[in-house]
Formats: structure tokens, sequence, C-alpha cells
């Protein structure tokens, strides 16, 4: 495997740190509404779908497939840009790794892998074939 | 109420430059500003409208404003990325019928070449923007953003490297006459689908190229239109839009034009069949071939069928399409492709594009824009015009 880009990291605020508190635990979280019942991506306190505050913190399952991908081949390190549309339903930009670069296919199932970010930033999540 | 026939756009002006090693951005604003109110034949006396978007330097209008030393009553910095200025155009239509201004100045300017910018380099767009922390660390940069719309295209409507690389390939018919283009040569599909790949499904002859220079547009009241020397060219209608995530149920496969589009035709009542000539902005080839899709000019997939074998060509192609070589031939200023786009429509409304390149009795042309990321969030902006 060749040499990984190294990830910023996410410039987190008091709306997504509870994301990224459970990041460093390990845990993949998804914003739900319990108004409409609907996750969405990424994370928000008011519900994008109906306007509700009443969201919530849900565990998901950090599987999913990819939507559409993008190689960046004109980098020092070649990387995946994806949107992965998870089974719960949302679509997320992200990266694929861990990889094939030249094997990746919109429809591919993946799984999350967390990777460490720069400085002591949380963990950003990508994701693997699966 | 309407737009119809309330303004027409009486200057335009192309900075002729594509690497000012030597300017200030002000300066380009500036040289752009004389160059469009010498070209209407007015003075920076008669300005009382002005127009730029937030890339211009300092708040807002207000630096560039007053480095011109403009009196003004009305101003407007919308800004919705490479599309601004068109939308600027429809702004500034309303302003003035609704009296707020007779005389509105719109300017871009910028030094992305002599800066060393390049579309593959991931960039923060807004530290605070709400989006940044959960896409700044993939490592997205312009081009990706763009090539996975590419790439979702193809997977779901079959569309090939060869048809993208058509658009390509019409931009670089046109830019051959252009003696100010970046690009001149011409080129063909095997060259485009033979350079090296920037960003998968994306070719380097897919991108558009990177520019120093700016533009600027003169609108005015229709009494004033009417004094000047130059030809008539009325704004007849104008749509805007955005489309993002849509909370995560993302789709790639259309663009904010959906919206904008119809929007247009409806107000300048005509369709897309009546359109004589379509400046639609080409940041990318995969930029054009959704654009024209969603503004009706062939059916949603059919965009790969509709550019390719030279369609877009002057002269021989059904659509005559950037004429001037676009963004992927000619200039990208700013990395802001809208007022160039409204430039050469103006050029051939008035009969004033290159010969080789002129649309005959040219008396209804399209202006279409998108600003920031077709695959994340971006604006959208249409006009549409007509020779008097
Ligand atoms: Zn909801």
């Amino acid at each position: 495997m060749a040499k990984e880009r190294s990830i910023p990291a996410p410039l987190t605020n008091p709306e997504t740190e509870p994301f990224w508190a459970a990041a460093r635990e390990g845990r993949f979280l998804l914003r739900a509404c319990t108004a409409c019942g609907r996750a969405h991506w990424y994370p928000r306190a008011v519900c994008p779908f109906c306007m509700s505050e009443k969201t919530e913190w849900r565990e998901a399952s950090g599987r999913g497939e990819i939507y559409s991908v993008s190689v960046m081949k004109r980098a020092p390190e070649v990387y995946a840009v994806a949107y992965v549309t998870l089974e719960e339903g949302p679509t997320m930009m992200t990266n694929i790794v861990d990889c094939d670069f030249d094997a990746l296919a919109i429809g591919q199932a993946v799984a999350l892998t967390w990777r460490p970010t720069q400085g002591d930033g949380p963990p950003y999540p990508q994701f693997k074939p699966a | 109420m309407t737009i119809k026939g309330k303004a027409y756009i009486a200057g335009a002006f192309e900075h002729p430059t594509r690497l000012a090693r030597d300017k200030s951005v002000a300066q380009l604003h500036a040289e752009c500003a004389l160059g469009a109110l010498r070209d209407a034949g007015l003075t920076k006396e008669d300005v009382d409208g002005y127009f730029c978007a937030g890339d211009a330097p300092g708040l807002g209008p207000l630096a560039m404003a007053d480095y011109m030393n403009l009196t003004l009553r009305h101003l407007d910095s919308t800004d919705v990325g490479g599309c601004s200025y068109i939308a600027h155009v429809a702004h500034a239509a309303e302003a003035i019928a609704m009296g707020k201004c007779r005389v509105a100045l719109i300017t871009l300017a910028g030094r992305p070449r002599s800066e060393g910018h390049s579309g593959a380099v991931p960039r923060v767009r807004g530290a605070d923007a709400p989006d940044t922390q959960w896409e700044f660390p993939t490592g997205v940069a312009t081009v990706n953003a763009y090539a996975m719309c590419a790439a979702r295209h193809m997977h779901q409507y079959g569309t090939t490297a060869e048809q993208l690389a058509w658009i390509k390939v019409a931009a670089s018919h046109h830019a051959q006459w252009n003696e100010h283009a970046m690009l001149r040569d011409v080129i063909t599909v095997e060259q485009v689908v033979g350079s090296p790949l920037i960003a998968t499904p994306l070719h380097r002859l897919d991108c558009c190229v990177v520019s120093d220079g700016g533009g600027a547009l003169v609108v005015v009241a229709p009494e004033i239109a009417h004094s000047l020397k130059r030809p008539l060219v009325k704004v007849l209608g104008a749509g805007e839009s955005m489309k993002g995530q849509m909370g995560g149920a993302v789709d790639l496969t259309y663009s904010a034009a959906v919206r904008s589009g119809p929007a247009a035709f409806a107000e300048a009542g005509v369709t897309p069949k009546d359109i004589k000539y379509a400046s639609v902005y080409d940041s990318f080839t995969i930029t054009v071939l959704i654009q024209l899709e969603d503004l009706g000019f062939c059916e949603k997939g059919q965009g790969g069928r509709f550019v390719a074998d030279g369609n877009l060509i002057s002269g021989t192609g059904k659509l005559p399409w950037n004429t001037d070589g676009g963004g992927l031939c000619n200039n990208h200023p700013a990395n802001r492709g809208g007022i160039t786009k409204v430039i050469e429509a103006v050029r051939q409304l008035r009969g004033e594009a290159h010969p080789k390149v002129q649309v005959p009795n040219c008396d209804l042309a399209l202006a279409h824009g998108t600003g920031g990321l077709l695959g994340s969030r971006h604006g959208a902006a249409t006009l549409i015009m007509e020779r008097e």
C-alpha cells in the first residue's frame, strides 16, 4: 500500500462535538429526527427535512455502498474522494482507503474505518471495501 | 412584475490579459470597468449602481467602489461563485426596473494564475462553513467535486469519456480564432481522452484553464440604452437557484439549472429551441453536459449524444456554444467564468463575435453558469437576452 495522505483535523464546534467525542471512542453517530423519523448527513441540530429541533444522535452501522467516486491522481499520495450511501439512508462525502484505487466502482459495498488526523484531532470516518 | 425589457446591456469588456504579474486585482477591476464604460459610451459619473461578488478585494463592494471613487445609490455583492455575474445582470435589471439605479456597473477580476492556484489542490471555502469540518478532511479538490458528477452520470446514463471530450474539442475549434485565448490549437477527442487523468474520470483536457484577468458589464435603463450608439441587447428573462446535498439525499446527476433555466425561459417567453447561441459555463466538460440537459436543450441523460460529433461547434453544430473558446480554452478569470459567458453572448447578439464563429442573425442568446462546486453545493444563474 502506498503512503497515505495526512488528514487535516476537523474544526469541531459545540453543535458537532458529540460526534467527534464518540469518534474518539470508535463509535459512528448519525443525527436523526424524532419528528419525521429520518436520519440526515452532515449532522445538524435542526432537521434539514422538516426543520424540527427534535433531533438526536444514533449509533450507525457503518455499512454502505459507493454512490460515486473520484480518484485524485494529481497528488503526492493518490487518494479517493467518494460519496457513500449509508445503510441508514443518508449519503456522505468521505474517502475510500485500503483498496485498489483502479478497482473502485459505484455500487461497491464498503465499511467504516477510522483514520487519525493531524495533531491531536479526532479520528475521521472513512470507508474500505467490505 | 418582470424584468423583461426593463434593462439593456450597453457595455461589455473582457480584459485581454491572461497573465497579470505586474497588476493588482483592484487595478484589473478598474481597467475592466473603464473598458465596459468606454464600450457603452458612458463615464464613471454616469454609474449609480455597482455590483461585484465576494471575491473582490475588501469588504463586499465597498473597497472597489471607493477605489474607483463611484457615487452610488445601489450596491450588491451577491456571491454565488462563478455564476455571480450572470445573477448580477438580473439583479441590476431588477434594481433598474424598481428605479433604484439607472446605470449599473458589474466587475470581476483576479490573478489565480499569477498566484499559482490549481483546481487540483483542496482549499478551505470558509473555515466556519458548516460543511467544512465534514468535507475538507477528505481532500476534495474542485476537480473531484465535478469528477464525481461525471462518474455518476456515466454510471447512470452510459455517458462516455469520448462524449465529454467533444465539449473540449468544440471549445478548441472556437478558440483557434480568438487571439487572446490561452489554448488555440484545435484538438481531437483522442487527444482529450489521451491526456493524463487528473481526478477520475476527468482528464487534464476536461478541465478549464487557470487565467488572470477579468471583465465588466454595464446594464442600463431603456431610455439610456436608446440614447447610446451601441446595438441594443435587451434583458428578456432570468432565473437563479442553488442546489446542495439535500440533507444527504445526494443526487449528482442534475444541477440547479433545473430551476433557474425554466424560470428564465418562462420570464422571457421563449423555449430552448428558440435560442440561437448559448454561453454555458465550462469549468469542466461535465459541467456543460449536465447544464445543457437541465436547461432543456436535450433530455436528461442524453447530453452525451447531444454534445458529440461537433454539435456545439458554430457553423456546423445545432447549438453554437461558447464561441470565444470558453473557460475550457480561452479564459477563466479569477476562477469565475460567469462574466465571460455574458460578454460573448453580447458579442454574438451585437454581431461582433469573430466572423468565423459569428452566428448569422443571432437575435436570441442564453448565458448560464454554475458557481461553487457542482458536486457538493452550487449556485446557478440563467440569463436570456435579445437583440432588439
Ligand atoms: Zn425531521
